[in-house]
């Protein structure tokens, strides 16, 4: 009899054991989720407007989440964050090679003809576009006439 | 529930079922009663000071400050929340950035009706939500708990099912709202609601002085427009 109630007793302690390592579990994950939202929202309201704002409504209800829950949660979370990043190094190469040919364009527009770089494109703002045109129109055509000239283009 | 009206000038810190205690620490919800009488309707139209205050919010948040509100210290923490207990803050909008959203689409904080207004402008000013209830329709202190399985929303026996585990506000009867939602129809204060009930909710990170700005805010707007 002492012994099965010394079992009991042992599995009752390993299963308290159990209980209280899930639930630091659980609360290491509730931190790291946190943390990911942080960085994420850093990340979206920096790089605005090239990060999306909102998510897909998807139907959800708050509860309390379960390991595998906050888990999932976390690696959803995570990897978000990557594609924030991925979507960011390419935003910011498309930028790098803008530039570039502008400048390229302003030193020989007349090998850039009508070559047109949205400002967005530059990362300098979202309203307006770099062309290049030809001076006084069709005498400038026929002349060589070629200039890099900004357009304002937002209301 | 018995209301004490003007006397209940401290919010009262609700109950929280002790296992979401547990699991989530700084969870809790905060209430106060006040009696509203005078000729003013709640859903009525609100009085020109409440209406300048909307317009004067309004000139205060401009885009770039609505992008930005995701990272003040208390919009953050109620966006870290709803990550935590399942909801996308980015789809299911915190009730801050839900308000500067409908901001930015509208225009400006449109007016709703005065009750609405007042905890429009108390959320906006302290990014803490508020809801509000009508008292006589709500029977012991309010709290928060899951749902029990094969629960339902309200009073009538003719709410949603609400399903096991389903984070909710209840009283002594049984739920009165899902958390973070607007309470359903039954529970709203309507035009003749003399007893009100404003309540927050709490979480980590989030200070209980704004807590008890918020509920004071809405407090003293009421009471000066109803007067």
């Amino acid at each position: 009899m002492a012994y099965v109630e010394q079992l009991s007793g042992d599995r009752l302690e390993r299963g308290d054991a159990s209980r209280d390592g899930e639930a630091a579990a659980r609360e290491t994950l509730r931190a790291q989720v946190a943390r990911l939202e942080r960085e994420l929202s850093g990340l979206v309201a920096r790089s605005f407007p090239h990060l999306p704002v909102l998510a897909p409504a998807a139907p959800s209800v708050p509860r309390l989440l379960g390991l595998a829950e906050l888990e999932r949660s976390r690696d959803r979370l995570a990897g978000r964050i990557a594609d924030a990043h991925r979507e960011l190094a390419e935003r910011s190469a498309l930028e790098r090679r803008s530039r570039e040919l502008l400048r390229r364009a302003k030193e020989d527009p007349r090998r850039y003809k009508f070559l047109r770089i949205a400002v967005a494109d530059l990362g300098e703002g979202t309203c307006g576009t770099w062309e290049v045109r030809p001076r006084l129109g069709p005498i400038g055509m026929l002349a060589g006439w070629w200039q890099v000239k900004l357009s304002s283009g937002c209301p | 529930m018995t209301m004490e009206g003007e006397r209940i000038a401290r919010p009262v810190r609700g109950w929280c079922e002790q296992e979401l205690q547990r699991e989530l620490p700084g969870l809790g919800l905060v209430w106060t009663g006040m009696q509203v009488g005078g000729r003013r309707s709640l859903t009525g139209a609100s009085p020109r000071p409440v209406m300048r205050q909307l317009s004067e919010l309004s000139n205060r948040w401009r885009g770039a400050r609505a992008i930005n509100v995701r990272q003040e210290p208390v919009p953050a923490a109620y966006r870290v929340f709803f990550r935590q207990i399942g909801l996308d803050p980015d789809a299911t909008r915190t009730p801050i950035e839900q308000a500067v959203l409908a901001r930015m689409l509208e225009g400006g904080f449109v007016s709703r009706g005065l009750l609405a207004d007042v905890i429009t402008l108390a959320l906006v000013d302290t990014a803490v939500p508020v809801w509000a209830l009508d008292a006589d329709t709500v029977d012991g202190p309010l709290g928060i708990r899951p749902s029990r399985p094969g629960e339902r929303l309200g009073r009538g026996g003719d709410g949603p099912v609400l399903g096991g585990g389903r984070l909710v506000v209840a009283d002594a009867d049984g739920t009165v709202a899902i958390l973070f939602e607007h309470p359903p129809d039954e529970h709203r204060p309507k035009r003749s609601t003399r007893s009100l009930l404003l309540y927050t909710v709490q979480v980590a990170g989030v200070p209980s002085l704004h807590v008890e700005e918020t509920l004071w805010a809405c407090r003293s707007a009421l009471a000066d427009a109803c007067s």
